[in-house]
């Protein structure tokens, strides 16, 4: 594929595997935090921390959409989905995250009607084509999906679709990066930036991580030889004594973001006060409602849902590994109670999730490729 | 080794335990990610279902039960079919219930010999659709060489199926030349598919319309008896094993028989055969095509020393295209259990079963 493979050349990741044992400080331990899911994903696919020296770990961060759900708003969807006439939409991997009694899939085989949609357009659809039904879009995801999601609602209002309502979760990824980075039991020395969300919010708002913490950013594409080459550019900030946002990925982001989708998401959202995270907490500012001018539209005003919080279950310590104070293996259930069949955390259910990635695609010691 | 390796290694091997153990059916209703395939398919069949007949014919988990029947020995198996839509490109129903019937045969070693047919049909169904796929199914049997010898029909209230469900019985012969077993892999083991993987579940997928995606992928639906037929010909006793790597695609079958062996197995990812539009679906979707189901693609385990004339015979076979297959990888001691891949660009990854259906990550 072009484009494509030549991110995926394998000569070229040894050229900069070596560049790598390079730039690394002997005798210094550089911890680098992967914030994106899709990164996640892309590391155990293709192997990429095989290729990497033992002083250089990276480590999966909070940035999974499926992973940061709390049990609460799973309940609530599941809630929406068993109202009468209801037909509830959402992502493939969302069907699988356990709320408090189970989960979307399990509510669909006791009778809900629950459907897995490829896009936000795909809800729409299905309203227009069930006109006597409500149809209810779970929508979750970062700055990522939110655009697509607010055109949908732009549509729906243009086209005057009344069975059609959002259940919305969509989460912005500056106050957890924020929460993280206060966080006392933190050891990072840089992060690879997210870089799907970089392309709709750009680059600068990563800048705080640079001005008030001092740790090196660079936005980086989700190809191997990206990842390889954005530990290396963080490397070189950190021997150089620099903390700067770079943009590896300038192919696709602009590091102005890209203004006509914050205008859309601007209009269709307003900032919840507060927002609850899987593992994390209450985070204030980081979760989207729909806008006043949208309230018609929000599903969570059109139905009754429970909204309790749900405390996550004792022996899950999905948080620490969002933080990344411990690795996936570390946590108490990892493995054991907790497997990709049988989930007890949400790190466990996506394929982005760092207990899933870890399960499925890196559970055997490691044979490092010499370079 | 230092502590942090040590406690992974501890980890790790909690984990292989557990994986170790026969699947338990805990679930307290029937889901969709019990028809796909993966481990909740798995935790049904070992867990429920095969405790509760103690045969072992069952036990051994072949594809289809083999028999002595008065000194001759005899293949019998069962399979339903239940595909939406009913035509796709490359193929239908009809085809579908024939063939993969007839492969299953084919992978235990067997010529088919006879296939029934029952029809489970919905009320309001249009006599065209039905006609097609009689057709269909006449012409898939027809060329798999197989009589059809006894039938049922059934008519379902509408909405009670999805237009036609087909469920097919085959019996074949055991051919004299097969000595196959799934517990047969011995490390050095060659690992060959017949062909490119990923085309039956993504053309299906496209066919539904879920996605818009603007790319002609055809089915692979085909008997596989004459590629079976080669291998026993030409890989004779170094042919271990043979399975068609339908639900779950060629991961599972390797799962399978990895676990089944007690042997692990390292594929070179860069040697599996996928056609550009199907590798493009599945990298938009976020699929592996290792985890697509076929219908037409087999995977065998062939000796080291057999390993290359099996590849070459399996490459000319003049009926079915197999001019595509390929040695993806070999078998080896550790970790046992457990199917590697060496991916294209240097690095390894586990290759795992799938947990329930293929889901297409979110971003």
């Amino acid at each position: 594929m072009k484009y494509v493979d030549e991110f995926r050349d394998a000569a070229l990741g040894r050229v900069l595997a070596g560049e790598i044992i390079a730039a690394v400080e002997p005798g210094r331990h550089v911890k680098i935090m992967e914030v994106c899911g899709g990164h996640t994903h892309s590391i155990y696919k293709y192997g990429v921390d095989d290729l990497l020296p033992e002083n250089v770990e990276l480590v999966h961060g909070p940035g999974c959409p499926v992973c940061v759900i709390p049990m609460g708003r799973v309940d609530d969807g599941i809630a929406i989905a068993r109202h009468e006439g209801v037909i509830l939409t959402c992502f493939g991997d969302m069907m699988r995250v356990p709320g408090s009694t189970g989960t979307l899939l399990e509510a669909k085989a006791a009778g809900a009607d629950v459907r897995m949609v490829y896009s936000p357009l795909d809800a729409l659809r299905i309203a227009k084509a069930n006109p006597d039904r409500e149809v209810v879009f779970f929508a979750i995801g970062f700055e990522t999906t939110a655009p697509s999601t607010a055109l949908t609602l732009k549509r729906a209002r243009a086209e005057d679709v009344a069975n059609f309502s959002c259940f919305c979760n969509h989460v912005t990824i500056v106050p957890p990066l924020r929460a993280l980075l206060d966080s006392p039991d933190l050891r990072l020395d840089g992060f690879i930036g997210p870089g799907h969300v970089c392309t709709v919010v750009g680059a600068r708002p990563l800048e705080f991580i640079c001005a008030d913490y001092a740790k090196p950013v660079v936005v980086s594409g989700f190809e191997p030889v990206d990842i390889l080459q954005s530990v290396q550019m963080i490397l070189h900030q950190l021997r150089e004594g620099r903390s700067e946002v770079e943009n590896q990925y300038k192919r696709v982001v602009p590091y102005e973001g890209n203004g006509r989708a914050l205008e859309i998401m601007a209009e269709v959202f307003a900032l919840r006060p507060h927002f609850e995270w899987r593992g994390l907490g209450f985070i204030s500012h980081s979760g989207l409602k729909l806008s006043d001018a949208y309230a018609d539209l929000d599903a969570e005003r059109r139905f009754d849902v429970p909204g309790v919080r749900v405390a996550d279950p004792k022996a899950c310590q999905c948080g620490e590994v969002l933080k990344g104070v411990i690795k996936p293996y570390e946590c108490k259930v990892f493995g054991s109670a907790c497997t990709p069949e049988r989930p007890i955390g949400t790190c466990m259910v996506s394929s982005e999730g760092a207990c899933a990635a870890y399960y499925n695609y890196g559970r055997f010691a490691r044979e490092r490729v010499v370079v | 080794m230092s502590g942090t390796a040590a406690r992974e290694a501890r980890v790790l091997g909690i984990i292989e335990t557990q994986r170790g153990k026969r699947p338990k059916f805990r679930d307290e209703r029937i889901t969709m990610a019990h028809g796909a395939g993966g481990k909740a398919t798995g935790a049904l069949i070992e867990g429920l279902l095969l405790p509760a007949f103690g045969s072992p014919a069952l036990d051994v988990l072949g594809d289809a039960g083999v028999l002595d029947v008065g000194g001759a020995t005899l293949a019998l198996t069962t399979d339903s079919f239940v595909v939406t839509p009913i035509r796709f490109p490359g193929g239908s129903i009809g085809d579908l219930a024939v063939n993969g019937t007839v492969n299953d045969l084919a992978m235990s070693g067997a010529r088919p010999v006879a296939l029934t047919l029952s029809l489970i049909l919905e009320e309001g169904l249009e006599a065209p659709a039905l006609r097609a796929e009689v057709e269909a199914i006449a012409h898939a049997a027809d060329t798999a060489g197989v009589a059809i010898v006894a039938g049922d029909t059934k008519v379902v209230e509408r909405g009670h199926a999805d237009m036609m469900y087909i469920c097919t019985t085959g019996l074949g012969h055991v051919d004299p030349r097969a000595a196959l077993s799934p517990g047969a892999l011995a490390p050095g083991d060659r690992l060959l598919v017949s062909g490119p993987v990923g085309a039956h579940g993504t053309a299906i997928m496209l066919a539904r319309g879920e996605f818009e995606l603007d790319a002609t992928i055809v089915s692979d639906t085909r008997s596989l008896w004459p590629a079976a037929d080669a291998l026993l010909e030409h890989a004779g006793p170094g042919l271990r094993c043979l399975r068609d790597a339908t639900r779950g695609g060629v991961a599972s079958v390797l799962n399978e028989l990895a676990r089944s062996s007690g042997v692990a197995m390292l594929v070179q990812e860069a040697a599996v055969p996928v056609d550009p539009a199907v590798a493009g679906a599945a990298e938009l979707l976020g699929i592996d095509p290792l985890h697509v189901a076929n219908e037409g693609v087999l995977v065998a385990a062939v000796a080291p020393e057999w390993a290359g004339a099996a590849l070459a015979a399996l490459q000319d076979v003049q009926e079915g295209s197999f001019a595509r297959a390929a040695d993806i990888g070999e078998v080896r001691t550790s970790p046992t259990g457990m199917v590697l891949v060496e991916t294209g660009f240097g690095g390894r990854r586990v290759l795992d079963q799938l947990v329930g259906d293929p889901l297409p990550r979110i971003c």
